[in-house]
């Protein structure tokens, strides 16, 4: 048992899916729990952190972080990590680029409050009281730890030495993972594991995309029936394909749904949004409006579209303070 | 002198809260606090997107129940545009709905509180989990859990792409048609699936009922809390997990109220205690009148035993058998066991199991009839369900062009917050005397709310933040004297 590459689990401000992505080995898990020694995994295993901290600096081979960073404890956590992992995975889309999460950086951490605690129409609350750091009940002294108001992502916080990404990574790419870890096999510092490609190069649609694509009309998915093999843009849907990393396996547009970049920006783009956007402006004609500037005007909520799982890792950074983004 | 204890992890649920106990001068529970220490924005990031993403982005308020908020999602999308599905994309609907609730259900089950059970409350921690579970059962039976669990998740990647976030889900439809080939596939699964369902309770026959210890802890007075209970019901008033009205029974069985959940606003409450990020649902019309049960109490729970309390049976054959055993075991209805949580679910898991097969076998299955592409935006939609830890709301309001301009969200462990809050802190002065308190003995107070199988990155579906789920246990002055 000592003998065994020792591995940590961990999650920050996440949904858990990122572990389910890790059962969904299916049996495979079960090989990997006799190949390593799973030290921390709080969904499924019942050690405690003092566990975590009663090893020596690097004694983990490997530290897996899931999950956006958002307050003082989820900081100190992956820095906990950091200490005792030889190298540290930011694993799904969340610990790469802030994910969906990530989206809260358009709004205020006060406005989000007023509504939660003030003005949400089920809230009973006469006497207006907001969640404290601090509160004494019965003479008792409770606290809550405070949020940054922002959202980080993980190498925002701790050095990251790979990355996988996906909401959430799928099973391929999480065993791929492990076995590079095992066998010692690995890309260069900073790598990310997955596929080089764009979705557009590996989408099964790609057959029926012209040279040059040029949106006349900006249509919803509901509004639609769309064809199941025609790709997207060319129906005027918006899939963010050509400016994604391939490796999902397509499983949205295996659903006729178009892309949402979870995989984050293709290798060699920083900043997945504005790299959607302005190639996205490239590819609109006037058709209806006669002007593409009116025409990139009629698709509603573009920063939703392509900053879905990229905003905290964007040139963006801090949120804005008016409405609506 | 006065003291507390603290738990840090609180392990084997999804997300992150943590557990204070203060004693007195004599070393018994005084109090205890079960504490939600994370927000996160959906409500508000999500204003000003198109409501259709909300089927795309609600999904991550949860990878363990994603299913859930993704077919809330749908069905809120459906009220908003005045949409039905057609008959062809209800049953594609309710079978993704019955496989996501079956997978859940087991994953609960087996990874997280079977250890208790199976492996035992007293086993080594570093035993008392799914692995140790296996050792203890035979790996064939695990690799069957694990199997049970790929197969249905497999129906859910087929009709909704991936199964930890499905993506498609569109108002009056489903994204894609079922063939007749894969017909065959599902129809195995769900026959395989309830065959399973019947092994399991079989387990827990033989592990709890057939353990003396096991069963006086299920039966104990340590376990019992006397609420009022919610859930979805069906026009014959049997449980249902897609749609139906909400039910809701007081703590002696009788019906209090049953309305349609566009009306949740007029029954559900939120209360704001300062202490904690988690809103604090009770009965309106009641009032909150503090975390207290018994006469006048405004205190209601959700999820599986809450759905069998509150329904007139089970809506499939053989898990009626086991809906008339568990009362009569439990010594009628409703039963208040918090334990007992876990038989009930495995009951729901059979009954999803049986539905499955009934849907695996409709010839409507397989129509190519799945979009109603009738849409009238109505600015207002609410999308409810039964999920697997209790009845879901989502309530949308948009502008003319559908963009939203309103979320309201109410999830299962919300619902659940304050019994959960009331079972822990009865468990803690059942199980905790002093500071020299036995691992295993907290590891009882984390059963109380393991049973729930609270799902804190739900219910906290407004800011991100986590900290992870600990048990402080604090002496009078508050300071912390054990943590584990």
């Amino acid at each position: 048992m000592a003998d065994k590459p020792k591995i940590a689990l961990c999650w920050l401000a996440s949904c858990a899916g990122c572990d389910e992505a890790v059962v969904d080995l299916n049996d495979a898990i079960l090989q990997v729990a006799e190949a390593v020694d799973i030290v921390l995994w709080p969904i499924a295993l019942d050690f405690k952190y003092d566990h975590l901290e009663s090893f020596g600096d690097k004694e983990l081979a490997l530290g897996i972080l899931h999950g956006a960073v958002r307050n003082s404890e989820q900081e100190e956590i992956a820095k906990l990590m950091r200490a005792k992992s030889k190298l540290i995975l930011a694993f799904g889309s969340c610990a790469c680029f802030g994910g969906t999460v990530g989206l809260a950086n358009f709004r205020t951490r006060e406005d989000i409050f007023n509504w939660v605690y003030r003005d949400a129409p089920t809230v009973v609350n006469p006497e207006g009281r907001f969640p404290q750091p601090e509160t004494r009940v019965d003479g008792k002294t409770l606290t809550l730890p405070e949020f940054y108001d922002h959202v980080y992502t993980l190498d925002q916080v701790i050095d990251v030495d790979y990355y996988l990404p996906g909401c959430p990574p799928p099973p391929d790419l999480v065993l791929n993972a492990v076995n590079a870890v095992a066998s010692g096999n690995l890309p260069p510092k900073g790598s990310t594991l997955a596929p080089r490609a764009a979705l557009c190069d590996t989408c099964p649609r790609n057959k029926t995309k012209p040279e040059r694509i040029e949106i006349t009309t900006v249509k919803r998915i509901h509004e639609v029936e769309a064809d199941p093999e025609t790709c997207f843009l060319v129906q005027g849907i918006i899939c963010l394909g050509f400016a994604t990393r391939s490796g999902c396996g397509e499983t949205c547009i295996g659903v006729n749904t178009p892309c949402r970049g979870c995989f984050g920006p293709v290798p060699g783009v920083t900043d997945a949004g504005t790299k959607a956007l302005s190639a996205l402006s490239c590819l609109v004609k006037g058709g209806q409006y006669g002007d593409p500037k009116k025409l990139m005007e009629s698709i509603d909520d573009p920063a939703g579209y392509c900053y879905r799982f990229s905003q905290p890792s964007s040139i963006l950074g801090r949120k804005s303070r008016g409405e609506n983004v | 002198m006065s003291k507390k204890i603290t738990i840090n992890p609180i392990t084997r649920l999804e997300g992150h809260g943590k557990i204070e106990i203060f004693l007195d001068d004599d070393g018994k529970v005084e109090d205890a606090f079960w504490q939600v220490v994370e927000l996160r924005g959906f409500e508000r990031f999500c204003l000003g997107r198109p409501a259709e993403e909300m089927t795309r982005i609600a999904p991550n308020i949860c990878g363990v129940c994603p299913s859930a908020h993704h077919m809330a999602a749908t069905k809120a999308l459906d009220g908003l545009y005045g949409v039905d599905p057609t008959p062809t994309a209800k049953l594609i609907r309710q079978l993704e709905y019955n496989a996501f609730v079956i997978e859940d259900h087991y994953i609960h089950f087996f990874f997280l509180a079977a250890p208790d059970f199976v492996v035992g409350p007293d086993a080594h921690p570093a035993a008392r989990n799914i692995l140790g579970l296996i050792d203890k059962v035979g790996k064939e039976t695990g690799l069957k859990v694990i199997e049970v669990r790929k197969r249905n998740r497999e129906i859910i990647k087929y009709i909704f792409g991936k199964a930890a976030h499905p993506e498609g889900g569109l108002p009056g439809g489903v994204p894609g048609r079922i063939t007749e080939e894969a017909r065959k596939w599902i129809r195995e699964t769900a026959d395989f699936t309830v065959e399973f369902a019947r092994f399991a309770l079989q387990l827990f026959r033989d592990t709890v009922l057939g353990n003396k210890e096991y069963l006086e802890m299920v039966q104990s007075e340590a376990y019992k809390l006397k609420t009022y209970y919610m859930a979805l019901v069906d026009e014959n008033k049997k449980v249902t997990f897609y749609d139906g009205k909400v039910r809701v029974v007081d703590p002696e069985g009788n019906q209090y109220a049953l309305f349609d959940p566009q009306d949740y606003t007029e029954h559900i409450g939120e209360w704001v205690e300062p202490w904690t990020y988690v809103k604090l649902t009770h009965l309106r019309k009641i009032g909150w009148k503090g975390l207290m049960v018994g006469d006048g109490t405004s205190l209601y729970r959700v999820g599986p035993l809450a759905r069998l309390n509150v329904a007139e049976g089970m809506a499939t054959p053989l898990a009626q058998e086991a809906y008339e055993e568990m009362f009569e075991t439990l010594g009628g209805k409703p039963a208040h066991h918090t334990l007992a949580m876990n038989w009930a679910r495995l009951i729901c898991a059979l009954q999803a199991a049986e539905h499955n097969q009934i849907i695996a076998a409709d010839p409507f299955l397989t129509s190519k009839d799945i979009r109603n592409m009738d849409l009238r935006l109505r600015r207002e939609g609410v999308g409810c369900v039964e999920a697997p830890r209790g009845t879901l709301f989502h309530h949308y309001k948009t502008d003319r062009n559908g963009i939203l301009t309103m979320v309201n969200l109410i999830v299962a462990t919300q619902h659940n917050a304050a019994p959960i809050c009331l079972s822990v802190k009865q468990a803690a002065q059942e199980f905790v005397r002093g500071t020299d308190v036995k691992e295993g003995f907290l590891n009882r107070v984390e059963m109380a709310f393991r049973a729930y199988d609270p799902c804190l990155a739900c219910a906290t579906h407004a800011l991100p933040g986590t900290i992870p789920f600990s048990i402080n246990i604090r002496d009078k002055e508050g300071k912390i004297i054990r943590k584990l």
